[in-house]
């Protein structure tokens, strides 16, 4: 059973968000790296890069899996989880500790859109 | 038999040598005279060996690979036929051997009539009106295919076709030869058994379609019944339809790709036509198309003049050039000797036998295995893992368990349709006592599984190695001898 | 049935073992009466009845002399050209090792614990090359140097993210610049090209090539098609301040003396492997090799091995970074290889330990110090003139006013291949270690009674 945060809202593609004042925390969720497995590496942004909700920003891969990383926000990345470079496993360890780029979002109306802990669980169910 | 561990550059000593050239003859200090700032400034680190060393060194590697020679090959969608030792002999004879790709054409007529002989051969053998020998290997000839695809609309002034449909049960290479070709893959679903459902198709076929890439036998080893439809449907639509020869095998001698509508296709030598895969290559490719598309085939070109000679020809009409020169021209050596020992009589045989076998061993597991479709197969067929899915022993552990008993792996984890797929194909060079023991040791590992699912689990337990840590490769990679020294 | 049962009555295959009792015991453990049933569900239209446009059946002997017959409408010409191909000397030990079957049977290493063999000469390939281009990784090879170049290109695309356009250089050999041209087109990159000045990469032009801003890298060639060694001081730094990559397409047997790739400052390197003594064998199999800085490392096409361990410890080597390649990767992955020229890197391997680093500088020494002695031999003849005053090693090219195409039928008569055509006037010789001083007078005795 994947862990779930009640005070993060979450993406079709599996990824979270965290919301702070106009900075956006983006991660993949627990539910996804179960799914992937073992991480081995993570493709990031470069900070200053303009990311779009919806589009592709990165991604993960495992030993046998690669999986595109959708951005839930529009905006420009203010800065890299540098930490993920040499220790990827961290996103095994703890899917919502290890966040992967933080965004100052262009417009905050787009993570109302994002679902809520128990819309996602559901869909988890679903898949 | 001692385990053998070392790598070539543990071997290497100061002053070491493993060869012997001319001394100097010339007597001319042109090399002492090139500028330094042109020259390296630190060497390469190359080992310094003796040729006995190096001779052990790679002949005890050779005994830790399993080839077809050494065992059964049932590794679905490979086609790992029998490699004929002849084929081997005549690639190599000096006269072929020593041909430079540019000499005149005048004295490389013997390379070039081989040439023309192997794909006029193939042709036939295909349905179709010309084949180019110059694609490497089957994604080149994916990609070959897919560019005269794109050119031919593009040379019609039809440039708004720019999609390619490609079924979702498709080898990897075929949605990614298409975005190489620069065309946008379009997916269309497949029916539980594997086909292609062709309600799904029609809604998709609109003047933005270039062509369907499609294989025949499908990924399931079934044959796609409703073929003639689909062809009349894509060429309706305006698009072309494509022929992954990948499961041409069973066809061999049976049914030509170009009678079922396919426009262009690329044959696999090193599958379809015997040719060994080397390790992971050199294979060929070579792309056959239908009549009205051959002037657009890569330059350069072989032809035959009016008096019996041979020439090389580059036209402006066609695509460009895919390759430096002519190929993997050893590759066709080997291939035309293969069509020339079957010849036109025996090569009929081929495609049923493959077909024969592969049944037979279907029928003989179906008990044991989960078959998730019913009905003769073709050349190869898929199981869903293990019928008893309480013992917890997957596919993986399965196709590992094999290896201690001698066998090599099937294909496994492809196609995606099915969680524990399992492809197997024995071809046809294989013999019934052959697939007997295959049968035997697949029906004990089931037993096994059940009985004693840990030694399963554990398994290969008789290799050199085993449970290599993929994972840690992955993550810290560690490419090179130094890399390793270093690390 | 009726036609399989006669075949079988004349069926004499040494490929296929089945006998009739064989087909039918496996016929009735199916649950068919005929082989033929099991084709059943084939439209009967699509069933092929005429007789193929092949010969009949030849027994081995009768094979081995239908070659012979075709190998004497081939004449084997000292050769004394390159233009991508190239005469130098193979070692007898590389095709008896290639021989053995445990290699050339095998397929690719996707079973570790029974394809060490395999992974381990990739991984002696990958190192070693990594030695020749300086640059940390290689793949374990691609079909040939100019697609190696062209998949190069998509590479320094796909690092660059958005720009799109490459820059390749006019003196690469120009059989690689049409496929890169090839690939390019139905791809859609756009390539500009750096003009030649005197025979070498105009670097005055790059500037303002750069310019643009949407360069994502730039090709150049050493040595280049007129088997100039160029000197590509400053172009690294001029490249990178741009934010683009740099490919050098190398001739790896010469990289063994010359300033390596990663020493210009190059991310990339590419080039054809065939230098490394194999067979000219009518252009292929011959491998293309690829290189690159660890950086570049994600984005490089085609497979690698990576070392690890076992479950017991014992060091051993897998398939790594495979979640690059289109298995995984689909239309998503930067490149559609999969076969690559596996038995062409053990050749190069064996190669490269036999001959190490002394040998490869012997084998540069003697090809340069020959090549020079034919230019200025074809020079004394009065009917050439050097076309660049450039350092070079085993190629050169000469003006003339000959014409070469007459004079390379002249002297593919008296058994030798003159040089080739490269560009009006001109034409490019090349001499390997192999071509002794006597192969020499004779070749310029025969240019010299033109």
């Amino acid at each position: 059973m994947s862990i779930l945060k009640e005070d993060l809202r979450y993406a079709e593609s599996h990824e979270w968000v965290k919301i702070e004042g106009d900075i956006a925390t983006v991660g993949i969720t627990d539910y996804a790296q179960h799914a992937l497995g073992d991480i081995v590496y993570v493709d990031m942004p470069e900070v200053g890069d303009e990311v779009t909700a919806g589009e592709e920003f990165g991604a993960v891969e495992s030993v046998k899996a690669a999986s595109d990383l959708i951005s839930p926000v529009s905006g420009e990345v203010v800065e890299i989880n540098e930490d993920l470079e040499d220790a990827p496993e961290k996103i095994n360890a703890d899917a919502y500790g290890a966040w992967i780029m933080k965004v100052k979002v262009a417009d905050a109306g787009e993570v109302d859109a994002l679902l809520d802990a128990a819309a996602y669980a559901k869909l988890c169910e679903n898949e | 038999m001692k385990e053998y561990d070392k790598i070539i550059f543990e071997l290497s000593r100061p002053g070491r040598k493993g060869y012997q050239l001319p001394a100097d003859r010339f007597g001319s200090d042109a090399f002492s005279k090139l500028p330094a700032d042109l020259l390296r400034e630190k060497p390469a680190e190359l080992p310094e060996v003796s040729e006995l060393e190096v001779v052990r060194h790679y002949t005890n590697l050779s005994n830790k690979n399993f080839g077809v020679d050494t065992g059964f090959y049932p590794l679905g969608s490979c086609t790992m036929k029998y490699n004929p030792k002849i084929n081997e002999e005549v690639a190599a004879m000096p006269e072929f051997a020593g041909l430079h790709p540019l000499q005149d054409p005048a004295t490389a007529q013997g390379a070039l009539e081989l040439y023309w002989n192997l794909q006029n051969a193939l042709a036939s053998l295909a349905g179709l009106a010309e084949f180019t020998l110059n694609p490497y290997a089957g994604a080149h000839g994916e990609l070959t295919g897919l560019m005269v695809m794109r050119q031919y609309h593009i040379s019609r002034g039809d440039t708004k076709r720019t999609k390619v449909i490609v079924p979702d049960t498709a080898h990897g290479t075929n949605p990614a030869s298409a975005m190489v070709a620069g065309l946008e893959v379009v997916e269309v679903k497949s029916k539980p058994n594997g086909s292609i459902d062709v309600e799904d198709l029609k809604p998709l076929l609109d003047d933005s379609v270039a062509g369907i890439m499609m294989t025949n036998p499908n990924t399931l080893g079934m044959f796609e019944t409703e073929i003639l439809e689909i062809a009349k449907l894509v060429h309706e639509a305006g698009g072309l339809l494509y022929y992954d020869g990948a499961n041409l095998n069973p066809l061999l001698g049976k049914v030509r790709p170009g009678d079922m509508g396919f426009d262009i296709m690329h044959i696999n030598l090193h599958k379809t036509f015997s040719t060994p895969h080397g390790g992971g290559g050199p294979g060929s490719g070579p792309v056959g198309v239908a009549s009205h598309l051959t002037h657009l085939l890569p330059n350069p070109r072989v032809v035959k003049k009016e008096d019996g000679t041979f020439a090389v020809e580059t036209s402006d009409d066609a695509l460009g050039s895919i390759s430096t020169f002519f190929g993997n021209f050893g590759v066709m050596m080997k291939a035309y000797a293969y069509i020339l020992s079957l010849g036109r009589d025996g090569i009929r045989e081929v495609g049923p036998m493959a077909t024969l076998n592969a049944n037979y061993i279907k029928e003989s597991l179906r008990d044991l295995y989960k078959l998730p479709v019913e009905g003769p197969c073709k050349h190869e067929f898929v199981f869903d893992g293990l019928a008893d899915k309480s013992t917890g022993v997957t596919t993986l552990n399965v196709a590992k368990r094999l290896l201690d008993f001698g066998f090599h792996a099937p294909t496994i984890y492809f196609p995606l349709l099915f969680h524990e797929s399992m492809m197997i194909e024995p071809t046809e060079t294989e013999s019934r006592e052959t697939l007997d023991e295959f049968i035997d040791v697949m029906r004990r590992v089931a037993r096994e599984a059940a009985e004693d699912p840990d030694t399963v689990k554990a398994a290969p337990l008789t290799t050199p190695i085993s449970h290599p840590d993929e994972t840690g490769a992955a993550k810290n990679p560690i490419l090179t001898y130094k890399a390793l020294r270093d690390a | 049935m009726q036609l399989l049962t006669l075949s079988f009555a004349k069926m004499s295959n040494r490929y296929i073992p089945h006998t009739p009792e064989d087909v039918a015991h496996m016929l009735g453990r199916i649950g068919v009466g005929s082989v033929d049933d099991l084709y059943s569900d084939v439209p009967s239209e699509v069933i092929f009845k005429d007789e193929y446009a092949i010969p009949e059946s030849m027994s081995e002997e009768e094979l081995r002399r239908w070659f012979r017959d075709l190998a004497k409408r081939n004449r084997q010409l000292t050769v004394f050209a390159g233009g991508g191909a190239y005469d130098h000397y193979s070692p007898s030990v590389i095709p008896q090792l290639l021989l053995r079957s445990e290699f050339y049977t095998a397929y690719t290493p996707y079973q570790p614990e029974i394809s060490q063999g395999t992974l381990q000469y990739i991984f002696e390939y990958q190192s070693m090359i990594s030695e020749l281009t300086g640059l940390e990784a290689t793949n374990a090879s691609m079909y040939d140097g100019a697609t190696a170049a062209a998949e190069a290109a998509f590479m320094m695309v796909a690092s660059a993210r958005k720009r799109n356009r490459v820059l390749v250089s006019e003196t690469l050999l120009p059989r690689v610049k049409d496929v890169i041209m090839t690939y390019a087109k139905f791809h859609g990159i756009d390539i500009t090209m750096i003009p030649e000045r005197d025979g070498v990469t105009d670097l005055s032009a790059v500037p303002a090539l750069l310019e643009s801003g949407d360069v994502a890298g730039v090709i150049v060639p050493q040595p280049n098609r007129y088997g100039i060694i160029e000197d590509f001081a400053g172009l690294a730094e001029m490249v990178h301040a741009a934010k683009a990559l740099l490919t050098m397409y190398a001739d790896p047997s010469t990289l063994a003396v010359l300033r390596s790739p990663a020493e210009w400052g190059a991310d990339i390197a590419c080039g054809d492997g065939q230098s490394l003594g194999m067979p000219l064998q009518f252009g292929g199999p011959y491998l293309g090799f690829m290189s690159c800085s660890k950086a570049q490392l994600r984005k490089m096409p085609g497979r690698v091995v990576g070392a690890t361990k076992d479950a017991s410890g014992k060091r051993c080597f897998v398939l790594t970074l495979q979640a690059r390649e289109q298995h995984i990767r689909r239309e998503k992955a930067t490149s559609n290889i999969c076969s690559n020229q596996s038995l062409m890197a053990l050749y190069a391997t064996i190669y490269m330990a036999l001959m190490g680093d002394g040998g490869l500088r012997e084998v540069n020494r003697l090809s340069c110090d020959g090549a020079h002695s034919l230019c200025e031999k074809l020079i004394a003849t009065g009917k050439f003139t050097l076309a660049f005053d450039k350092p070079f090693l085993k190629e050169f090219t000469l003006r003339t006013d000959l014409d070469v195409e007459k004079l390379n039928k002249r002297l593919a008569e008296e058994g030798f291949m003159g040089g080739i055509p490269a560009g009006p006037g001109l034409v490019s010789f090349a001499v390997t270690e192999k071509r002794t001083p006597e192969e020499i007078e004779r070749f310029v005795s025969l240019i010299s009674q033109e």
